[in-house]
């Protein structure tokens, strides 16, 4: 049970630390912002890694492999995008 | 457990540089290397058992993610962003779903509760995700699909659920992976049923609703492997998910009850979808606005006015909205802007919160384009300048700058804050038809004598201001 708590408490303790900070974060950074953490949430790609930490049958790596690809596709699309938006953000205006 | 820390600590340090314009890019950055440690930390730990089966999934996945994110424009980011997340949400419900199915005998009762919880919320978020990516690509109806009683049925599914995760969770024996398949099958349903109702200008919130989940999935994820990483990780996209779909109603003033429900979208038939968003209504622009406006007592090209309004006005703001994005005019809308300016007059933009398809779309279009950031203005922060504006130039915007949110009551946008466009002394309207927006409450702003409406493509319209604006102001570019 005590596991149970510490896991809960870990989420609870990251969600309200994540929420003072984001909810400082200005609107025009809002689209980057979403994608970034779309980006941290393809963090179930670990989940997906430890369905192979032991031996199983085909359908189970069948499944963890499909589950690894989308998450990396989550992972690596997400953060890459946000690069390229923040890129934009960052170059200064033409010389008018 | 210490390493652990570092990593959670580093992604939170992201997350906390994020909300600085200047250190975004680093923010991203950390965030990305706090993950890429995550993984290391867990091959380290755990090794695979198939490396072969693993690294080629990872790099087939990772490559794919990369490619697209290498070619996609601005103005489909959020189609690209509701798929990265529906792939988020099924890799997580797989996870889920693998883990239950082994029927570990070290599996607590609040694993297997958070396990079959992650599997529903990953489903839907899948599915859902999938729905919103289609419409937002243009590939599903933008318009909200209702069946009749579709409330019941949401909920009915929500139900069924409900009781089958029940079962599945206290069943044992092979019988276990078909529940399971059986709760799979119905949450991506539910998902469908859930997204397909909520279109237009309803999308941001749909999208971060479920960045929202998608965030949650992680975490259940966590809970069922015992990993104490993915909670961490999937707690702040939740948090940020939960925060943009709150920003969103409050820009909308509407509950997200009622944008879930979509009540109030009943005003007018389905087929309005906003005035930009109907490629197939266009119509020449003289033909349709040659409707002489009662301060000209000769029938005058709307163009000439427009020229002639644009040269003549000192201060200047643009509103953006959807209809530039489909129109992809920010180019020409910042050109004119950055033009407008050289000539020595204020030019600001008005960037309203729910314009586009998803939080801060509006922002990411006219970064595409360079936009000078001091010119961009928030809508609390322009609206009081309204009334001493000059000209107002709305490109591709309809319901944020419609007069009827505030004098009309009983509308689907009454009590929307809108930009108060119509305050300023002249409007240039550069839509693609009159047809009302998302909302489908006409616009009273197109037929008010003191605007100048160019219909037609906004950037040929533009394309052709600038064009006339030329020799004037000199090439300023």
């Amino acid at each position: 049970m005590p596991e149970v708590l510490l896991m809960l408490s870990v989420f609870v303790i990251v969600f309200l630390i994540g929420y003072l900070l984001i909810s400082k974060v200005p609107p025009r950074l809002h689209t980057p912002l979403m994608s970034m953490t779309n980006a941290i949430s393809g963090v179930t790609v670990l989940g997906a890694l430890l369905l192979f930490s032991v031996e199983s049958g085909t359908l189970v790596k069948g499944l963890g492999a499909l589950a690894i690809a989308s998450a990396a596709f989550n992972l690596v699309g997400g953060f890459a995008i946000t690069n390229r938006m923040l890129k934009m953000f960052k170059k200064r205006k033409r010389s008018a | 457990m210490l390493t652990d820390f570092a990593i959670i600590f580093t992604l939170i340090l992201g997350v906390w540089l994020f909300g600085r314009p200047r250190n975004a890019r680093l923010g991203n950055l950390a965030a990305a290397a706090a993950l890429l440690c995550a993984l290391g930390v867990v091959l380290y730990r755990s090794p695979v058992t198939e490396p072969v089966i693993v690294v080629s999934a990872l790099a087939l996945g990772g490559l794919a993610g990369w490619a697209v994110s290498v070619r996609v424009n601005m103005t489909q980011i959020p189609a690209m962003v509701a798929f990265q997340n529906g792939a988020g949400g099924l890799a997580a419900f797989l996870v889920s779903f693998v883990e239950l199915a082994r029927q570990d005998a070290l599996v607590t009762t609040t694993a297997k509760t958070a396990g079959i919880l992650g599997l529903v919320v990953g489903a839907a978020t899948f599915s859902g995700s999938m729905i919103a990516s289609g419409k937002l690509a243009g590939l599903v109806r933008q318009t909200p699909i209702v069946f009749s009683k579709h409330g019941s049925i949401l909920l009915g599914t929500a139900a069924v659920i409900a009781i089958w995760g029940v079962v599945a969770a206290t069943g044992a024996g092979p019988a276990v992976v078909w529940s399971l398949s059986i709760l799979v099958v119905l949450s991506v349903l539910l998902g469908i049923v859930f997204s397909m109702r909520i279109g237009g200008a309803d999308m941001p919130v749909l999208i971060s609703f479920l960045n929202a989940t998608s965030g949650l999935a992680a975490a259940l994820c966590g809970i069922i492997i015992q990993n104490r990483l993915l909670i961490a990780c999937g707690a702040p996209v939740a948090a940020s998910g939960s925060i943009l779909t709150y920003f969103m109603c409050k820009a909308m003033n509407r509950r997200l009850i009622a944008v879930f429900v979509g009540i109030q979208m009943q005003a007018k038939p389905l087929g309005s979808e906003s005035a930009e968003d109907a490629p197939s209504a266009s119509e020449p622009a003289s033909e349709t606005a040659t409707v002489p406006t009662s301060e000209t007592p000769r029938q005058q090209d709307p163009f000439v006015q427009a020229v002639e309004a644009v040269r003549g006005a000192d201060s200047v703001v643009v509103v953006p909205g959807y209809g530039m994005a489909l129109a992809h005019a920010q180019f020409e809308t910042v050109r004119l802007a950055d033009r407008l300016q050289a000539a020595g007059k204020t030019v600001k933009f008005a960037v309203h919160p729910i314009a586009g398809r998803m939080p801060g779309h509006m922002h990411v279009l006219l970064a595409e384009a360079e936009v000078d950031p001091d010119m961009l203005a928030e809508i609390d922060e322009i609206n009081p300048h309204f009334p001493s504006t000059d000209l107002a130039v709305i490109v591709g915007a309809c319901d944020v700058v419609n007069p009827a949110a505030i004098e009309v009551s009983g509308t689907p946008i009454s009590g929307m804050p809108i930009m108060e466009a119509p305050n300023a002394k002249q409007l240039v309207v550069c839509n693609l038809d009159e047809k009302p927006g998302y909302s489908g409450v006409d616009n009273p702003l197109y037929a008010d004598p003191k605007t100048i409406l160019l219909l037609g493509d906004a950037k040929a319209t533009l394309g052709r201001l600038l064009e006339n604006l030329k020799p004037e102001t000199q090439s300023a570019e």
